[in-house]
């Protein structure tokens, strides 16, 4: 832990000496590090919520939901034309039948990209984002550079993930502003016929399911640990 | 409301900033706001709606330059207190001076039960619906002060209905606790000419989820 010296915390008392919050990334962190703290002790305090739960909702989101259930997905619609075409007709049907069901996934929609459509998801009004296929949004998700520009200018955003489209593609951008949530299903790259499932999913990123990636080529490096 | 968080079509922000994927919180911080706030919305005493509302109810100035799990914490603290379930001291000082509502919290064993059930916001139809795939419609040219989930960019355009997804509750009015009200929902489509007019990239299509009171033939 970096050293806290007394005063560090603008007004607030030097306590929480043993914390391993990120405080030394900044005052503002800090600040806002003391208002969850605060927060949490209350509404536990009051009886509003258990310690437990807690714990139980951030591993559940760390560790139990994330964007390999939505690569699944895609691999299992690359490999089966009867999934990919139940995708079609009910994507809430078909990824509920992986078993990636709940809270932000209730209603899904799948796209899929062809070599005249590319699709790309945003949610322009506030952070939507289809979260049993794909765990949390990534920051860069709900922050205002993404939310304003993917509806005006997706070439330059998709320049910014290092994607260039050819100048022909059409771009077709989903604004996810109800309950429906939207699903991206990359192309399936070449030179992959006859994968398993677990292998073609290690070639679908979090972004490409997003849009804002393409599905990686074979041999090319996978995500990162 | 016309909003901060309203920001399709804004410019100004910069560049976006890609990050691995393995990337899931920035401090620890964030990981007990994402907590609190689902533990809190378990309790039963706001809908997602009233979530986005309190949230997107921030001064412009502050929503703008607060990360997300900061609005979330905001909103949050906005909806504990109009619920009377803390006071303002409370909060400052993180200290219980009263007891609240007796209300049940989200068990330990209940997270996952929860989280897989989710809320399906569909409802059944009791009418059929006004438009039909392929269908010309305008969306209406309205700046209501409470919740909506018609963006700006995309009020008084002209589209085509992509698909009809059914009867869902209406959020203009499940915000404000005045019912969920269900609606038909549609997939609108504009072309980027008709959002952003000259100079507009000529490949490029949008659409927005549009309940029928948002739309005129």
């Amino acid at each position: 832990m970096t050293g806290h010296q007394p005063g560090h915390h603008h007004g607030h008392p030097p306590a929480h000496t043993h914390d391993h919050e990120h405080e030394h990334e900044g005052s503002a962190l800090s600040g806002m590090a003391l208002r969850v703290r605060a927060l949490e002790s209350l509404l536990v305090e009051k009886g509003y919520a258990d310690p437990a739960a807690l714990d139980a909702l951030i591993e559940t989101y760390e560790t139990r939901i994330g964007p390999r259930n939505g690569a699944l997905v895609v691999a299992r619609a690359w490999a089966r034309p009867d999934f990919r075409d139940w995708l079609r007709r009910d994507a809430s049907a078909a990824i509920h039948g992986m078993g990636f069901t709940g809270r932000q996934g209730e209603h899904m929609v799948a796209v899929e990209n062809t070599p005249e459509e590319h699709n790309l998801v945003v949610c322009t009004l506030c952070s939507c984002y289809p979260w049993p296929v794909l765990g949390l949004p990534p920051a860069w998700y709900k922050a205002p550079a993404y939310r304003s520009r993917a509806v005006m200018d997706p070439r330059g955003v998709l320049a910014e993930f290092g994607v260039a489209l050819p100048a022909e593609t059409r771009i077709r951008v989903w604004d996810s502003t109800a309950e429906t949530r939207y699903l991206v299903i990359p192309m399936r790259p070449a030179g992959t016929e006859g994968w398993s499932e677990e292998r073609l999913a290690d070639l679908v990123s979090r972004d490409a399911m997003i849009g804002t990636a393409l599905a990686r080529q074979p041999g090319e490096a996978g995500p990162t640990p | 409301m016309n909003g901060a968080q309203d920001l399709g079509g804004m410019m100004g922000f910069g560049p976006v900033r890609p990050e691995p994927e393995a990337v899931r919180f920035h401090a620890g911080w964030e990981k007990r706001a994402l907590a609190v706030t689902l533990a809190a919305g378990a309790l039963g005493q706001w809908n997602i709606d009233a979530s986005r509302h309190a949230r997107e109810s921030l001064p412009p100035g502050e929503y703008l330059t607060s990360g997300y799990y900061e609005i979330w914490i905001k909103g949050l603290e906005k909806l504990l207190l109009e619920r009377g379930l803390v006071t303002a001291e409370e909060l400052r000082d993180g200290r219980m001076r009263e007891a609240g509502p007796a209300l049940p919290p989200l068990r330990a064993e209940a997270v996952w039960p929860v989280l897989a059930r989710g809320s399906p916001y569909d409802r059944p139809a009791t009418a059929p619906p006004r438009f039909a795939a392929g269908d010309a419609v305008r969306t209406r040219n309205v700046n209501p002060a409470g919740h909506t989930r018609l963006p700006r960019y995309a009020r008084g355009r002209s589209g085509v209905i992509e698909r009809v997804h059914g009867v869902f509750v209406f959020p203009d009015s499940h915000a404000h606790g005045q019912g969920e009200a269900p609606q038909w929902l549609y997939t609108v489509r504009f072309t980027a000419a008709e959002l952003w007019g000259e100079g507009a990239d000529p490949m490029l299509t949008v659409s927005v989820d549009a309940w029928e009171s948002y739309l005129e033939a």
